[in-house]
Parts: structure tokens; sequence; C-alpha cells
């Protein structure tokens, strides 16, 4: 490369306008990290202040209808505008098309349409605070979603309308796949993190239309009441959980899928060693993604679905098990015998590994019906699902954003720092989330303002632990402010990693690359 | 990656179209830009999927309900729509056509005869929906015919507006963007060798149509 970094996207254009109209795939990647990570710290506000309320029995610091919205809040900010958008639109959206030697993504005014659809409707989900809040839960259940007398409709219509984005940045990966590759970039030879968005955006296009015709109807009952999903008027409320978990359900793997295509990178990266199982990582992503669909039923084991079905639903949600477990054992095979360098990022990944798999064993706890009637709707639920979305993909984004800071701002963030963020992070976590297995398993139920004392001594715990995860976010929010201020500046590669976007400068030109690259080998070709 | 030849369509009438700069070429584009207008389309057919199943749902549930609810509407109406309609969708094929022959004359006339086809439908359906309105045959809670004689007829109302009215928001929507289309088509933006914009409203609509001819006998004929 030219020596010189002098022009690259960040400097290609001048001026905050520039950046709000702006159709690089790479500022538009940044535009969502800022809002993401705003929106993650606002969610996070209401989790800390959740925890806070739980530190001990009774009455603390707000109402038990406050304490609804909070919950509510929490959940709903922190699906709808932090994780979904999270990794495919945030990292998917700088290095998609770097990845695989593209200059842009296919259609770059959607790219930007989609940033201003999750702007918009975050906005109209916030509206729905000046009007009395919403207390139904990030998964606004019939029959009470539709008596609640409070602003669940902006919240509603918030979801609807941030779902515009999620389908417009599926389309555009799924284009963008087929028809940017690099010469010579055949579909086997791509990088394991664009097989996972890939994926996702095949399960964003097929998912999230059938949310947004369920949210639709919502809105309907709520302003017309047309009565599909109320008894009183001959409708069925367990429809609208049916088509909610339709969406919902594949959209738990638009969250975990990308973040399994992070860890791919980073253990193949920093073990120095070609990916073991190239083509079963690639294939039990799509593979994943396909039973997605068929595994919806397992949110209603007690919703009064026929017994039938919910064995052929929890028979079918044992079977994600399998592509996991051979994602989880050939990402063991590649570390195994290799150069491993323990930086933060590593460390990001393999405390992914850990925490997944307790996230997904329990999960086969959950998908076993005898024991999903005792553990239904208690903390174990709770504590199982942040193993998977906190202790799986947060746990990615931390990791991917230290892997790739370097190449998205050109300067190299403080290791040591870095990894002090992970033993917070990481710790915390666990104290956090592991105690509310055992208060789940003695029968505390999730989503109450309130419990007995009996409850209390792990409830502190869990909720010390929360304080000390907030800490470490804090910290890491420090550590990237401080290496794009004082950051050393990076090299092109600075890890040696092989896929194409470590070939272009750092940061990267408007354009992506100087010379259209030609593809000749595969992504993790080491030793 | 195939694409590697650069033919330029130059010359033959209409302005020349300079493809995005991340294509190689036009065709590289138009295959691109018509591969995105698939996958859209199939959003679509999810969305239109969640009322679907609910529609067939309830029909199994409820099969007397619908089918009285069903007598209220009336055949002949949509039966002409129906062909308003499927006349649409040639008239819009049409157009790709002669743009794909650069006959620029041709593709205005059958763009704006698609849209006054398109007009003619809702103004059918604005037909169908004041007589609805009147009778007080409505969705769910606002349904306030007397002589029903199944219980929550309403709900079949609620089928009815909803598949209906998101089709008919479909066609508005596909009219607005055909009117820009024919902007551009006047202008004489269109040719063999750019096309984009009215193959893509041209699949849209089409999509709209075979909505509508399911919708049709689920709504109108249901025994």
């Amino acid at each position: 490369m030219h020596g010189a970094h002098s022009h690259n996207y960040l400097n290609h254009e001048k001026g905050l306008w520039s950046w709000l109209t702006t159709l690089d795939h790479k500022r538009i990647g940044v535009l969502y990290m800022i809002s993401v990570f705003i929106f993650f710290f606002i969610g996070g506000v209401f989790a800390m202040l959740i925890r806070w309320e739980l530190f001990s029995s009774g009455q603390n610091i707000v109402s038990p209808a406050g304490y609804n919205q909070l919950m509510t809040f929490h959940g709903a900010i922190m699906v709808f505008m932090v994780i979904i958008p999270g990794i495919p639109a945030f990292l998917g959206n700088f290095f998609l098309p770097l990845q695989i030697g593209a200059k842009d993504v296919a259609f770059p005014r959607l790219n930007l349409l989609s940033w201003y659809c999750l702007m918009v409707g975050a906005a109209i989900a916030f509206m729905s605070l000046f009007f009395s809040g919403a207390d139904t839960g990030w998964t606004f259940y019939t029959p009470y979603s539709i008596q609640t007398d409070t602003g669940t409709i902006w919240l509603v219509t918030g979801a609807f309308v941030m779902g515009f984005s999620s389908i417009l940045t599926g389309l555009n990966f799924v284009v963008t796949t087929h028809k940017l590759r690099a010469p010579g970039m055949t579909f086997w030879k791509m990088p394991l993190f664009v097989w996972s968005l890939y994926s996702t955006a095949i399960l964003q296009i097929l998912a999230t239309p059938v949310l947004g015709i369920t949210l639709l109807l919502l809105v309907a009952e709520r302003v017309l009441g047309i009565g599909i999903f109320d008894p009183a008027l001959g409708g069925d409320p367990v429809l609208f959980q049916h088509f909610f978990w339709f969406y919902s359900h594949p959209a738990v793997y638009i969250m975990i899928l990308p973040a399994m295509g992070i860890i791919s990178e980073l253990i193949t990266t920093y073990s120095r060693k070609t990916i073991f199982g190239y083509k079963a990582i690639a294939l039990s992503t799509v593979g994943i993604a396909a039973v997605s669909f068929f595994v919806w039923g397992h949110h209603m084991f007690v919703s009064g679905q026929s017994e039938i079905a919910g064995i052929i639903f929890s028979f079918i949600t044992m079977l994600v098990g399998v592509p996991t477990a051979i994602k989880t054992f050939n990402w063991v095979a590649t570390l195994y015998g290799g150069s491993v360098r323990f930086d933060a990022p590593l460390l990001y990944a393999l405390g992914f590994i850990f925490l997944f798999t307790i996230g997904g064993v329990t999960g086969i706890i959950l998908a076993t019906i005898a024991t999903n009637v005792h553990f239904h709707d208690t903390y174990f639920v709770v504590a199982h699902f942040h193993y998977v979305m906190v202790g799986g993909t947060l746990m990615a984004i931390m990791g991917g954003v230290y892997h790739w800071f370097p190449k998205m701002f050109g300067r190299i963030v403080d290791d040591g720092m870095a990894r002090i963020t992970f033993v917070l992070i990481f710790v915390g976590f666990n104290v956090t989330f592991f105690p509310q297995f055992v208060l789940g398993a003695m029968g505390l139920p999730r989503r109450y303002a309130d419990y007995p004392v009996a409850y209390e001594a792990l409830n502190k715990i869990s909720s010390i632990g929360s304080w000390t995860i907030g800490l470490g976010f804090l910290l890491a929010l420090y550590v990237i402010i401080h290496a794009l201020k004082r950051g050393e500046k990076a090299g092109d590669n600075p890890w040696g990693a092989r896929t194409l976007e470590w070939q272009t400068s750092s940061p990267p030109p408007h354009e992506n690359f100087d010379k259209p690259p030609v593809v000749t080998a595969g992504p993790y070709e080491y030793r | 990656m195939s694409i590697a030849k650069t033919t330029t369509t130059a010359g033959s009438g209409p302005k020349p179209h300079h493809h995005a700069h991340h294509f190689e070429s036009a065709e590289h584009e138009f295959s691109a830009a018509k591969l995105g207008l698939w996958v859209f389309l199939s959003t679509e057919i999810l969305m239109f999927g969640g009322l679907f199943v609910g529609f067939f749902i309830f029909h199994g549930i409820y099969p007397e309900m619908f089918k009285e609810g069903s007598t209220f509407l009336d055949w002949r109406l949509g039966a002409v729509n129906t062909v308003v309609l499927l006349l649409s969708s040639f008239t819009i094929a049409t157009s790709v056509y002669y743009a794909q022959k650069n006959n620029q004359k041709a593709v205005v006339l059958n763009l704006a005869a698609t849209i006054a086809l398109g007009a003619v439908f809702m103004m059918i359906k604005y037909i169908e929906y004041a007589s609805k309105i009147e009778a007080g045959l409505l969705p769910g809670q606002l349904f306030s015919y007397e002589a029903a004689e199944a219980a929550n007829l309403g709900l079949y109302f609620s089928f009815y507006f909803c598949m209906t009215g998101l089709h008919g928001l479909h066609v508005l929507i596909g009219m607005g963007v055909m009117a820009w289309v024919l902007k551009r088509a006047i202008n004489g933006e269109f040719g063999p060798g750019y096309y984009t914009p009215i193959e893509g409203i041209a699949l849209f609509w089409h999509l709209v149509d075979l909505i509508w001819i399911y919708l049709f006998p689920l709504l109108y004929l249901v025994e």
C-alpha cells in the first residue's frame, strides 16, 4: 500500500451534513456504531435501575408500575435498537463489502435509508414515554397489550418502523454477497463472517415482514378493535403469540449468527492457524438459519398449544444444538495447536465460547417440555437468554470492535485496558446471571417488581454483579474514546490477518481498495 | 464474478445511463437491481402471508361465519376488478417490452394506461367500501349490522378490510411510483440500455395483481 494514509473515508468529505447524507457503507457503519452505542447506554441505564430496585425486597426506587416500564424499555431497546442492528448494520455494514472486495453495498441509498428507519422508529418508540409509557414487556402479548391504556401503541409502531431498517439491511447484504464479490472470490472462499451475515440477512428478509404485519394488526386492534387477537370478538390471543414468535425466534438467530461469524474470525486470526472445518462452520450457519423457522412453538409450551405440537417443537429445538455444537467443536479444534495470542479480542472470543455454551446447554433444558413447565417464566429463562444474548452477542461485539478498530479508525486500542474491560464484564456477567439460574430453579417468577425475603441474598449478588458489568462497559467506552484521540497509529494489518479488509490501508480509502483485489487464496491460509 | 463485459450501449435514442460507481457495467447494475427486487417481493409475500394464515385459521374455526360474510360482497364487482387488474398487468408488461424495443411513445402510453386501470380498480373499491360502511358491515368492534346470523361476524370484515385495505394501499403506492416512472419515461430516459425502473415497477405490479388473484376467490367466492 502507499505509506500515506492521508486520503481515507473519514476525511473524504467534511462536515456533519456529509455524514448525514453519506452513501459510503463505512460511514453508515460508523453512524450505526454511534447510535447503537447510545441506545446501549440508555438500555444499560434501565438495566442498572432494574437491578437497583431488586437489590432488596420491598419497594425501593420505583413503583411497581414504574418497574414494568423499566423492564419493558430495557427489553425493547436492547432487542430492537441494540442487538438486532448491533452486528449486521454496524460491523457488517462496514466489513461485508471490504471482506468480499467490493467498493460498496449494492444499494447505498437504501443503506442510508435503513439508518433513518432505525432513527425514526426509535424516536417513535421513545415518544411512548410522553404518553404514559409502555408496560407490556418487549413481547407485547395480547390481550394485555390491547387493554393497557398506556403508550404501548407508540412502542409497537416504533418497532414496526425499525423492522424496515432490518429488512433493508438484509436485502442489501444478500444482493451484495451475490453480485459484488471480487474476481476469484467464490462462495467457498468467503470469510465466515460473510457467511454468517448472509444467513442472517435471509432471516431478516423472511422473518421481519411477519413481525411487520403482526404489529400492524396489533395497532389496528388497539385503534379500531378489529378483534383478531381479542377473544371477546371471536379472535385468538394465542395467534398473536404464534405470529410474534414466528418472527422473534428467528430474530434470536439474527442476533447470534453474526456473533458466531465474528468469533470464527477472531479464533483463527489470534491462533494464527487455518480455521478447522471451514465448510462445516459455513454450512452449520445456514443450517441454524433454516431450522430456526420451525422452533417458535417452544415459547408456548404452557400457552395451550396441542401436546403433539409441543413435542415436535421440542424435538426440532434440540436439533439446533447440533449445528451449534459443530461450530463450538471447530473453534476449539482451531485453537488446538495454534500459536495463540491472548489479545483482548481473543479473550472476548473465549468468553463467548464459555458463556454461550452455558446459554446453549440451559437452552436444551428449556427445550425439554417437562422441565420447561417448571422453569417457564422464571429467572431461569432470564438467565438463559442473557447468557446467549449478552454472553454471546455482546461479547462478540466487544471482541469485534477491538479487533477491527485499527481498520476502522487507523489507531490501536490499548490492549491492557481492553483486557481489564474483559475481566470486569466477564466476571460481572457471571456474578449477575449465574445466581438467576438458581433463583429460577427456586421458582422466582420473572418480570415482578418485588420478591419474598427468602430470595434476597442471591438478588443482592446479582445486583452487585450488574454494577460490575456497568463499570466494565463504561471503561470500554473510555478505552475507545482514548484510542480515538490518543491511540498509536495502526499499520494496515496489525494482527497479520488474511482476509481482504486487512489488505487495504487503515482507515480504508473512499472506494475501499486502491486497486480492485483479485482473490486467489482462501480467507484463512495461515498454516 | 463473470460480468466483465463492458458493452457501451451508445446511440439509439435515449440519454445514456451512467451506472453507479460500485458496479462494473450497466448489465451488472441491472442484474443486482433485479435480484434486489425479487428479494423485496419475497418480503411482501411473507407480510401478506401472515394475513392469509390468519384467514385460514379463522375460516377453519368459523366456516359458517365466513360463508355468511362472503354473501355481503358483490362478486360481480370483484370479478370486474380482477379483469381490470389483469389488464393492467398486461399493459405494464407491454411497456417493458416497448422499452426493450426503444418505442418511447408506446412506453408512455402503456404506463399511463396502467395508472388509469389502477385508478379504476380503486374507484370500484371505493364503491364497495362505501356500501359496507353504510350498512355497518365493519371490522370487529365497529360492526353494527343488525340482521347478522353468525356471532362475531365483524371478524370476517376485519379480514376483509385488512386484506383488501393493505392490498389497496399497495395499489396506491404502485400508482405513485408509476407516476414517477412515467415522468421519467416522458423525459425519454429509458431505452434498451436502461429500463430498470420500468422492470421494477412491473414486477411489483404483477405481485399486487397476483395477491388479488388469491384475495378474490377467498373473500368473494368462499363456500
